[in-house]
């Protein structure tokens, strides 16, 4: 490609060809900048809340529905638990996801179904 | 004399240009303000400095492209194929929350991230639009999404709720965790400025840990826009390719 192109695109790519040459020796293991590493906290973040935020949301929906339909104590009691259910399966979704696709299903369980995808893209 | 330390004032909001129409309070606020400021900022960044666009792009073509590049990426790793029609949305929502974050580090300007009313809205559009694109591409099957396969009935008696109530506190999650973290992260600076002023040269300690705080909160105002716009892939990736 570079033989091809203008004086001026020649003369950058050499001059990029040397200050990578320059680089490559002395990479840090792990900058701010390495991708994984950025994922990594990305992840951990992100998961940090999930769990607090289920069980609260659920439980104060219990409250709520209580309130409204007179049901007290037992909404509150039934979406406790069940917002600590669903806490628990949307971390485990959220760490299971890492290495793979990250995702809400794993992958392996979608490749059955790639070509069924591909043709409802099509429409 | 001691000087009052009040983290939280920043958060308040002030009324800029004050308006009622029909009873409502929609005055120009100073979070309209530094919402405008930022939607003219990205649409600057993005339409002029890619305006002449060069072979060899300059500093600015670069970060747009960079961006523009960076989201694309994004959407085809984590949302599938055939989600870059939703480009435009995911980088519009990318861009807004990633400036509004790091427009909200300037000393004396307005973090609109902060504020709860203005995530969960976003995650709201997020949430409702994801359904509607569930529904509109599967129609009734996108309940499917509620019922997990292989699974003896008795136990979907259990499952199929904890699925829903998952599903429905997408939009709660979404949002606390943005508002948090900005919240969290601006308070701290605050408090740390209020000691500062309040004890003499010592002043040196607090001012310390705030330079030190300024570079965590870039990392997590970069990270918290991240979060955002990946987890709007995933659950359009759920929505448009269902189990």
């Amino acid at each position: 490609m570079s033989d091809a192109g203008p004086p001026e695109l020649e003369r950058l790519s050499e001059q990029l060809d040397r200050v990578r040459a320059r680089n490559t020796g002395s990479k840090p293991a792990a900058s701010a900048g390495d991708p994984a590493l950025q994922q990594g906290v990305g992840v951990g973040l992100r998961i940090g809340i999930e769990f607090v935020v289920s069980v609260v949301v659920a439980t104060g929906l219990g409250w709520a529905l209580d309130h409204w339909l007179g049901t007290r104590p037992w909404g509150m009691i039934i979406l406790f638990f069940l917002g600590v259910a669903a806490g628990m399966v949307s971390v485990y979704r959220a760490v299971a996801g890492i290495n793979t696709a990250v995702g809400f299903r794993r992958p392996d369980q979608e490749t059955g179904k790639k070509p069924q995808d591909a043709k409802d893209d099509g429409e | 004399m001691a000087l009052e330390i009040k983290p939280l004032e920043q958060f308040e909001i002030q009324r800029i240009v004050p308006l009622h129409i029909g009873g409502m309070d929609v005055s120009f606020t100073n979070s309209a303000l530094m919402m405008t400021i930022v939607v003219i900022a990205i649409t600057v960044l993005t339409v002029f400095a890619t305006r002449r666009a060069a072979l060899v792009p300059g500093r600015w073509q670069s970060v747009a492209e960079l961006s523009y590049e960076f989201v694309a990426d994004m959407i085809d790793t984590n949302a599938g194929h055939g989600a870059q029609v939703f480009f435009p949305f995911v980088f519009t929502l990318f861009m807004f929350i990633l400036f509004s974050n790091l427009f909200g580090l300037v000393p004396y300007s307005f973090t609109i991230t902060s504020h709860i009313i203005v995530t969960f809205a976003l995650a709201l559009v997020v949430f409702v639009g994801v359904t509607i694109v569930g529904i509109a591409k599967h129609g009734t099957h996108f309940l499917r999404l509620f019922v997990p396969e292989g699974v003896p009935v008795v136990l979907l008696v259990l499952l199929v709720p904890i699925e829903l109530l998952s599903y429905f506190i997408r939009p709660f999650t979404l949002s606390i965790r943005l508002f948090a973290n900005m919240l969290a992260g601006h308070t701290m600076l605050g408090i740390f400025g209020g000691f500062a002023a309040s004890i003499g040269f010592l002043a040196i300690f607090p001012v310390g840990i705030n330079i030190l705080l300024v570079g965590l909160e870039l990392l997590v105002a970069a990270l918290q826009a991240y979060v955002f716009a990946i987890l709007t892939c995933l659950y359009l990736r759920d929505a448009l390719h269902l189990h």
